[in-house]
């Protein structure tokens, strides 16, 4: 009797019914669900970048980079606004990587442990949500106005220095971290001095960390628009800055601006060259957050 | 007492201390440090003395209940002028509102896919990807709003039902470029969330589905609200894009197919136009500075302490 009921090929299968398969079934289409969400994203910046290069590239050629802007859109080409980007960058990096690197080593290094190193550190943490358009505002007060530097190359870069720095002192911090700490202690127990110890041995180890946010902090400024029209720098440039101590109170325009130039104009003719421009602005900001993941996998290994 | 009486170290380090850590010249370099320092002290204290001191000169002129009662439209133009914030400050609400739209369920999406679903290989390679979204500068979103969302595919798509200028086509660009920080911080919070939590759940028979909806989100809910809070603040601080593609035209509208002006909208118009020193108009700039100032200090805040809380209850 029971022999007969365990020989009955009922077939045993693990396919799960009803309400559980259901929930397999809407677990497992999630999966495919949420992938397309995530990418949803990324393809509509590869639309935008598809349209984008259809428009721009027959505007890209080696006039385009070399002439000055011009009230004809076929004239008008970037030179100015290239300089104006590098210079006000070179200068922007200058001013901000010293002061940021320094205060990260005295917060890590130096700083007492006390309620004033607390502030600082959330004073940065704020400083890094402030707007840029309102860092242009002080720029405009301080560099501009107060200080007398017009809108120039001079002040630009101060104000893109001011905006750069907490995210700089923030990675930096961050790598003056990743050393550890018996490297530290192996140098002062062989006799060395505590800003020995930093200078020879902290510094060179925080190197890759220092480097990648550096080069990520000029990918931002060297597409910020906002900060730098609200110093004035909304101009038409044609000339190359003096390459002499003068000539950093030279008036300038950069790139972002003059992709926001050509983008506001009412006629279509300068939405090519908006894209042209767009398209060599893509190509340098890519490019520096590239050179930041090369550099941040070299150095590890090194 | 002998150095080596005590193994932990103590007299060692009390030894080193005794010893001088530096030598004469370093106390100035350590003063050149703490400078650095002060720097970003002084920066905050510059854009509160800035903002704050023009922005008195704005209350003279203009009294603070004007300023703030929604009665008052915002208009600058013509006399008879009138400044009433609150058509700024609704045109900055409706682009985040809209901007939120598009980006929050999709960033939620991004997180929980890459958190609970990816492969480790996946995600290392679509996290980056992702991230660089948030690296695009704002005018290039600026120009694809207003040429390619708004230009090629909202007017055809709605005719005359939506005007060039329009915050939709401000909010989408806004939503695309939040992305990654709605994903990229609410995936830190799901993945700190305790793998006991997960299994116990798989152990119970729930789906995948079900952990990530069910267990993992509601456990890092403290961070997903802290990324909620980031992007906003994210949004009420851009401005190329409303500048160029929401339109100029101050509004107390939640409407996504009009034309309105943000805070940030009306700041760049100030900077490009040429109001003289001194003048309503231009200490305007600051007193709307102030306000916008306020707002993203308030969000970013709220934003640390959650976090904070939120990773004492996981250590």
């Amino acid at each position: 009797m029971s022999a007969a009921e365990t020989t009955t090929p009922e077939a045993v299968t693990l396919q799960a019914e009803g309400g559980v398969a259901r929930r397999q079934a809407w677990s497992r289409a999630s999966r495919y669900i949420l992938l397309a969400a995530t990418l949803l994203g990324l393809v509509v910046l590869v639309i935008l970048g598809i349209d984008n290069a259809i428009v721009g590239i027959p505007s890209l050629d080696w006039d385009f980079l070399t002439n000055y802007p011009s009230r004809f859109a076929e004239r008008a080409g970037i030179r100015s606004s290239i300089f104006g980007s590098v210079w006000v960058l070179v200068f922007t990096v200058i001013f901000a990587i010293p002061v940021a690197v320094g205060a990260a080593v005295w917060m890590e290094e130096f700083a007492p442990q006390n309620a004033i190193l607390t502030t600082v550190r959330l004073n940065i943490a704020n400083l890094a949500g402030v707007p840029s358009i309102i860092y242009g505002i002080l720029g405009l007060a301080v560099f501009v106005r107060l200080l007398d530097f017009g809108p120039s190359i001079l002040a630009g870069a101060l104000t893109l220095a001011l905006m750069i720095l907490p995210m700089t002192v923030i990675t930096s911090v961050e790598a003056i971290n990743q050393v550890p700490p018996s490297i530290r202690e192996g140098s002062l127990a062989l006799g060395a001095t505590r800003w020995q110890t930093v200078w020879r041995h902290v510094l060179p180890g925080a190197m890759p960390g220092i480097l990648t946010g550096t080069i990520l902090a000029v990918a931002r400024a060297a597409g910020e628009t906002a900060a730098l029209i609200m110093i004035g720098a909304f101009t038409f440039i044609a000339f190359d800055p003096a390459l002499s101590f003068n000539g950093l109170l030279d008036s300038f325009t950069t790139l972002p601006i003059q992709v926001y130039n050509w983008t506001i104009r009412p006629q279509p003719e300068f939405r090519a060259n908006a894209a042209a421009g767009i398209i060599v602005l893509m190509i340098a900001v890519i490019g520096l957050n590239a050179l930041a993941l090369v550099v941040r996998d070299r150095l590890r290994r090194g | 007492m002998a150095l080596t009486s005590t193994p932990d170290g103590s007299d060692l380090s009390r030894a080193l201390r005794k010893r001088p850590l530096s030598r004469p010249g370093e106390s100035l370099i350590v003063l050149s440090l703490v400078l650095c320092a002060v720097v970003s002290i002084a920066t905050t204290f510059a854009i509160v003395y800035v903002l704050f001191a023009d922005a008195i000169g704005f209350f003279q002129e203009v009294s603070f209940w004007h300023f703030f009662n929604p009665a008052n439209e915002w208009q600058t133009l013509f006399d008879p002028r009138s400044f009433g914030v609150w058509e700024l400050v609704l045109g900055t609400v409706n682009v985040t509102l809209w901007a939120m739209v598009i980006a929050l369920p999709l960033g939620l999406a991004a997180a929980v896919y890459l958190s609970e679903y990816a492969h480790v290989q996946t995600r290392r390679f679509l996290k980056p990807l992702l991230e660089l979204l948030a690296g695009v500068p704002t005018v290039v979103y600026a120009y694809f709003a207003l040429t390619f969302i708004s230009d090629d595919v909202l007017l055809p798509l709605l005719g005359n039902q939506v005007s060039f200028f329009n915050s939709l086509s401000a909010s989408i660009m806004l939503g695309v470029m939040i992305l990654p920080i709605i994903a990229s911080v609410s995936e830190d919070a799901m993945a700190s969330v305790p793998r006991d939590l997960r299994e116990a759940a798989y152990g119970l028979g729930a789906t995948r589905l079900e952990v990530a909806f069910r267990v993992v989100f509601p456990a890092a809910i403290s961070g997903i609200m802290a990324a909620i809070l980031l992007a906003i603040a994210r949004v009420i601080g851009e401005t190329m894009i409303v500048a160029v593609a929401a339109g100029s035209t101050p509004t107390l509208s939640l409407s996504p197919l009009e034309s309105i002006q943000t805070m940030t909208g009306y700041m760049l118009q100030v900077a490009l136009g040429d109001a003289a020193r001194g003048t309503t108009d231009y200490t305007s700039l600051f007193a709307v500075g102030a306000l916008l100032f306020l707002m993203t200090l308030v969000l970013n805040v709220a934003a640390q302490i959650i976090v904070r809380r939120f990773r004492e209850a996981y250590e």
